[in-house]
């Protein structure tokens, strides 16, 4: 394992009675893109802050590069951040933007320039220099934002929401653009997003945050097959939820029926609850079906239907489906046992992760390669 | 409907109007008038020749130049720093407004106060004696003018920069401290260039009402300064020389639209102005 570039040790960070960051630990590697995810005051720009050097910790540590800095000001750190309003200074052009850091430095003029030019370049804006900030759209800005940090070559970016300003097509470019950049400087990014999409298509490691908590972290694949519990599941994707009953190993009961499923090591007769992604049932005929669902109504999504329906005990169905149905319709729907995913209410990430050591060895292995 | 909206928004220009025609147009067609004609009511333009060509008159305008320069640098000195203090503060409105409060008294009253705090018997003196100095004369002093006017012209300009203080993003301050910038440095790059418009906007609302000071350059300064200010006041009520009166009116005015111009909006930096 590589040595990690930024922890955080059993941070807390309180305002008054106000308890924003509950015991985060979390730790960062060199040359990874993370994303702190979350809903909107979960407390996932107040971490960036505590890293970037805004905002002081009440208690816990942080360490970049295995010291401690908590006491360390903002301007003597070696992170940059990409700030969600960009904040380019209007009264300077896109070239001084861009040069700000450097010149604070004493860089020779030169050596200024050349790097300017180099980052310019590599946000695809070159001849932007003598621009005016406000000549700039929304996605230029960003892109300026983005070099005005990396000209600083920081060992760890840090980007607060930054997409959360462009329309819906640029969005996707620069979700692109950034991980390639990532890559190509081969540095950390630490990106802060509401987006659960945003979050799957960028991260290495995503962690899911609520209420000033982080309650998973692991790969985007992790994440979406095996959310930890309800929250994380219902944020991230959609889901179809039930309550259910542990019947032993691999047995799980729910929707009045049993059925076989890929968890265990839960005690028989346990409650839990059940997730199926929308994606993973299919329509079939009522005879060969494991439930049987009447269609309420659907919608035309371009390249699938989405399908909503209710099974004999009132339970509400979310189906994904390339082919239409029937309103009123009943139908069988089938899954297979490893689309099933069994969450037990209240297990923390630590008892959850040890778990899954007691029955899928080395299955976590082939996801590196992604 | 075209029309009716047409015919509301010439309703609601009425008293502008009005205002605009009564006290700005017509003041400033009559002084410009009234700035041609001679003592005995003859056209002409020896008004003009005569104020460039006296020693006087130019060395009244430099001076009033001078002293509304100096007021507008000491009120500025003390102005930034005190808005950026207020600014920080938890209770700031509240401190903003004793600072506005004084304003609300009449300035006469204030200058007679002062004549008050700066006689020779006065709290001023009495404290000097008390330190060991002993009285001095204070009142009608440069100084003491000086200090008075920057007294009263201090909540003109604190006001301008706390708000362009106000409308700073705390964004762009982080932003700078981001890239490494320290605490003076921020001031110096971000913060001062940021909040220019409202020195700006502080100096002119300053630096033109200086130029035309006279009550206290005779109250608290004694005559010894005269400005353009008190000559107006001369020539219109002591010596009833309308023409010649006007006529410093006329370079008042050409001073302040001077003044405007320069501590006006600049273009933007870079590209072409929008």
């Amino acid at each position: 394992m590589t040595e990690p570039i930024v922890e955080l040790e059993q941070v807390t960070k309180s305002y008054g009675t106000h308890t924003v960051l509950k015991d985060i630990s979390i730790t960062l590697e060199p040359g990874k893109f993370y994303t702190l995810l979350g809903p909107s005051g979960c407390g996932k720009t107040t971490i960036l802050r505590t890293i970037s050097g805004f905002t002081s910790v009440t208690s816990g540590n942080v360490l970049f590069n295995g010291k401690r800095i908590n006491e360390v000001p903002a301007n003597k750190r070696n992170v940059n951040t990409v700030f969600q309003d960009y904040a380019l200074f209007p009264h300077m052009t896109v070239a001084e933007n861009v040069a700000f850091g450097l010149t604070l430095k004493k860089m020779p003029k030169d050596q200024i320039a050349e790097r300017v030019a180099n980052a310019l370049k590599l946000v695809q804006l070159a001849e932007f220099g003598d621009r005016a900030i406000d000549e700039l759209s929304g996605g230029q800005q960003q892109r300026i934002a983005i070099a005005r940090a990396i000209v600083m070559q920081p060992q760890v970016l840090l980007l607060d929401e930054p997409l959360s300003a462009l329309d819906a097509k640029l969005r996707r470019e620069m979700q692109y653009e950034l991980r390639d950049l990532q890559q190509r400087l081969g540095i950390t990014f630490l990106f802060v997003t509401h987006d659960q999409e945003e979050a799957l298509a960028m991260s290495d490691e995503i962690f899911v945050m609520n209420n000033g908590e982080v309650l998973q972290s692991g790969s985007p694949v992790d994440i979406y097959d095996e959310p930890i519990n309800h929250f994380v599941a219902d944020f991230i994707g959609e889901s179809n939820i039930l309550p259910g009953k542990m019947m032993g190993d691999y047995q799980v009961a729910f929707g009045g029926h049993q059925f076989e499923c890929a968890d265990a090591g839960i005690p028989a007769h346990e409650p839990v609850e059940i997730v199926i992604r929308p994606e993973d049932l299919n329509l079939t005929e009522p005879e060969h079906a494991k439930l049987k669902v009447t269609i309420d109504t659907q919608l035309f999504r371009g390249d699938y239907y989405e399908i909503a329906a209710t099974d004999s005990l009132g339970n509400d169905w979310l189906i994904h489906s390339v082919n239409p149905a029937e309103d009123g319709e009943t139908i069988g729907i089938t899954f297979r046992p490893q689309d099933l995913h069994v969450m037990r209410y209240d297990e923390k990430e630590e008892e959850f992760d040890a778990r899954l050591e007691t029955y899928e060895g080395t299955e976590d292995d082939d996801l590196d390669e992604t | 409907m075209m029309t009716l909206t047409k015919r509301k928004t010439w309703f609601y220009f009425i008293p502008y109007g009005l205002w605009l025609a009564l006290f700005v147009i017509a003041p400033l067609a009559l002084i410009f008038y009234q700035s041609f004609f001679s003592l005995d009511h003859h056209f002409t333009f020896s008004n003009y020749t005569t104020y460039f060509q006296s020693l006087t008159y130019l060395k009244m305008t430099l001076n009033s130049v001078w002293y509304a320069l100096l007021i507008t640098v000491f009120t500025g000195l003390i102005s930034y720093p005190t808005a950026y203090f207020l600014h920080g503060l938890k209770h700031r409105q509240f401190w903003l407004l004793l600072v506005i409060l004084p304003t609300w008294i009449n300035i006469l009253l204030k200058a007679y106060a002062f004549i008050g705090i700066f006689s020779q018997a006065g709290l001023a003196n009495q404290f000097l004696s008390f330190i060991g100095i002993g009285p001095q004369q204070i009142l009608f002093t440069n100084a003491s003018f000086i200090f008075v006017a920057t007294y009263i012209q201090i909540p003109f300009m604190i006001l301008p920069i706390y708000n362009a203080l106000d409308d700073l993003s705390p964004a762009f301050i982080n932003a700078s401290q981001d890239l490494g910038a320290s605490g003076w440095q921020t001031f110096r790059r971000v913060i001062f260039p940021l909040t220019l418009p409202g020195v700006k906007a502080g100096v002119q609302a300053v630096f033109i009402p200086s130029l035309s000071l006279f009550m206290l350059t005779r109250l608290i300064g004694g005559n010894k300064v005269i400005t353009l200010g008190t000559a107006i006041e001369e020539h219109f009520l002591t010596t009833m020389n309308w023409g010649m009166g006007s006529t410093i009116g006329v370079v008042l005015i050409v001073a302040m639209v001077i003044v405007m111009l320069l501590t006006g909006d600049q273009k933007p930096k870079g590209g072409t102005p929008r």
